[in-house]
């Protein structure tokens, strides 16, 4: 079947997309810009660079602009798909969703609307064992941003390896947050994964913190031989 | 040992890590031995070694269960505990008598337990997520637990351990497949 990927570069849309590589055939990876930085619906850090981390993979990418406001964004995703589905020919949607219901239950509406398949490979899957298989698979993922107490600025742009998952684990048992940062906790970029051709080298990237907020801007980065 | 149903469109398919691993998960971190095997894979020797039985469900698009309903005519006469989710409980309402009935509806909503029963306690209103186009309608034998006439979020067999529930306990109720599985064990 022929999938589109709804892809920010995060580490939750590339992991769905390598699951969907596995059984199906990806044909494009299907990036909604937001101009909202509290997007309720669409990844935002470092969105602007997925076009990077598509090129790493190899598979085209469709951009579709967004303001990000509530409503009038589900209606931008859904003509962002409905030209996946003219321009790829895409018969179903992938999602990187764990789970957020909010999400999820508006991107099955979409895609029953627009007659697509919709699918989520890691929906409900266990957040520790996934950032293990993450890392036992290969993929190196960095943290891009932090928005909640108690992540301090020595997380931003960290990468997520064993003592770190060790970490986020004591986290989620003390302050009960969601370890991959589902609900909005983190944010993650891929620089690297066994579904990736070349490697992403961030070469410039500035970093800002305050008050529990924080982020890594990406300012110039390359693809390089793996 | 629990059999784990793939009803899914095919083996192996994408759809699985969404309706089969979640419960899956759920019998591993009880402890629970179980099995997966999708449906066009079953065995007379897989499903009489089996404990008992839980029937996933599937994608929205995905309707070719309920074209296959002869692959499961096993259900009418096994006397072991089976749980049918989502499609799964569609697949028990068509083997016993009933229809599958186009019922869409998608996200969490408020569910009434209506009758109290080991599988699902005492009668209270929980929240659940739907996700299907098709609901049933109560197959003869079979008792409303949730819901209502017209609108069946559970049921179950009057005289034998056969539920089956609409919504998906995988997420926000997963204590419902757990006590499934605890309901194997007395």
């Amino acid at each position: 079947m022929l999938l589109g990927v709804l892809f920010s570069g995060g580490k939750d849309s590339v992991y769905a997309c390598r699951r969907a590589m596995e059984t199906d055939s990806v044909s494009c990876l299907i990036t909604v810009v937001s101009e909202n930085p509290d997007s309720y619906m669409f990844h935002t850090p470092n969105v602007g660079w997925a076009k990077l981390i598509a090129g790493a993979i190899g598979i085209p990418q469709l951009t579709w602009p967004t303001l990000g406001e509530e409503g009038a964004e589900l209606a931008d995703l859904s003509d962002a798909m409905a030209g996946a589905v003219d321009l790829y020919g895409i018969e179903g949607v992938v999602t990187g969703a764990i789970e957020s219901v909010y999400q999820a239950a508006r991107v099955q509406r979409i895609c029953r609307d627009l007659d697509l398949w919709c699918y989520n490979p890691l929906w409900q899957i266990d957040q520790l064992e996934y950032l293990r298989l993450l890392v036992s698979e290969g993929f190196v993922v960095i943290i891009t941003g932090v928005f909640a107490y108690p992540f301090d600025g020595s997380w931003i742009g960290a990468r997520i390896d064993g003592p770190l998952i060790e970490k986020l684990e004591a986290l989620r048992d003390r302050y009960a947050i969601n370890p991959s940062g589902e609900g909005g906790e983190i944010e993650t970029f891929v620089l690297d994964g066994p579904i990736f051709r070349k490697r992403i080298e961030i070469l410039r990237a500035e970093k800002t913190y305050d008050n529990y907020r924080g982020r890594l801007s990406i300012e110039e980065a390359r693809l390089v031989e793996r | 040992m629990i059999l784990v149903v793939d009803l899914c469109f095919k083996p192996r398919s994408l759809s699985r890590y969404e309706f089969v691993d979640p419960i899956a998960a759920v019998m591993r971190r009880s402890g629970s031995e179980y099995e997966i095997v999708h449906s066009t894979e079953m065995t007379p020797d897989l499903i009489y070694s089996s404990d008992g039985i839980i029937l996933c469900g599937t994608a929205l698009k995905d309707d070719l269960y309920a074209r296959r309903i002869d692959l499961f005519s096993w259900i009418r006469d096994l006397d072991k505990p089976i749980l049918g989710i989502c499609a799964g409980m569609q697949v028990i309402a068509a083997v016993f008598g009933g229809a599958i009935v186009p019922q869409p509806k998608i996200g969490l909503e408020r569910i009434e337990i209506i009758k109290e029963t080991p599988l699902l306690g005492l009668p209270r209103e929980i929240e659940g997520y739907h996700l299907h186009n098709f609901g049933v309608t109560l197959p003869l034998g079979f008792e409303i637990v949730a819901g209502r006439p017209g609108e069946v979020e559970a049921f179950q067999h009057a005289e034998r351990p056969i539920y089956g529930i609409i919504f998906h306990p995988e997420v926000r109720n997963r204590w419902i497949v757990e006590r499934f599985d605890a309901l194997l064990l007395e």
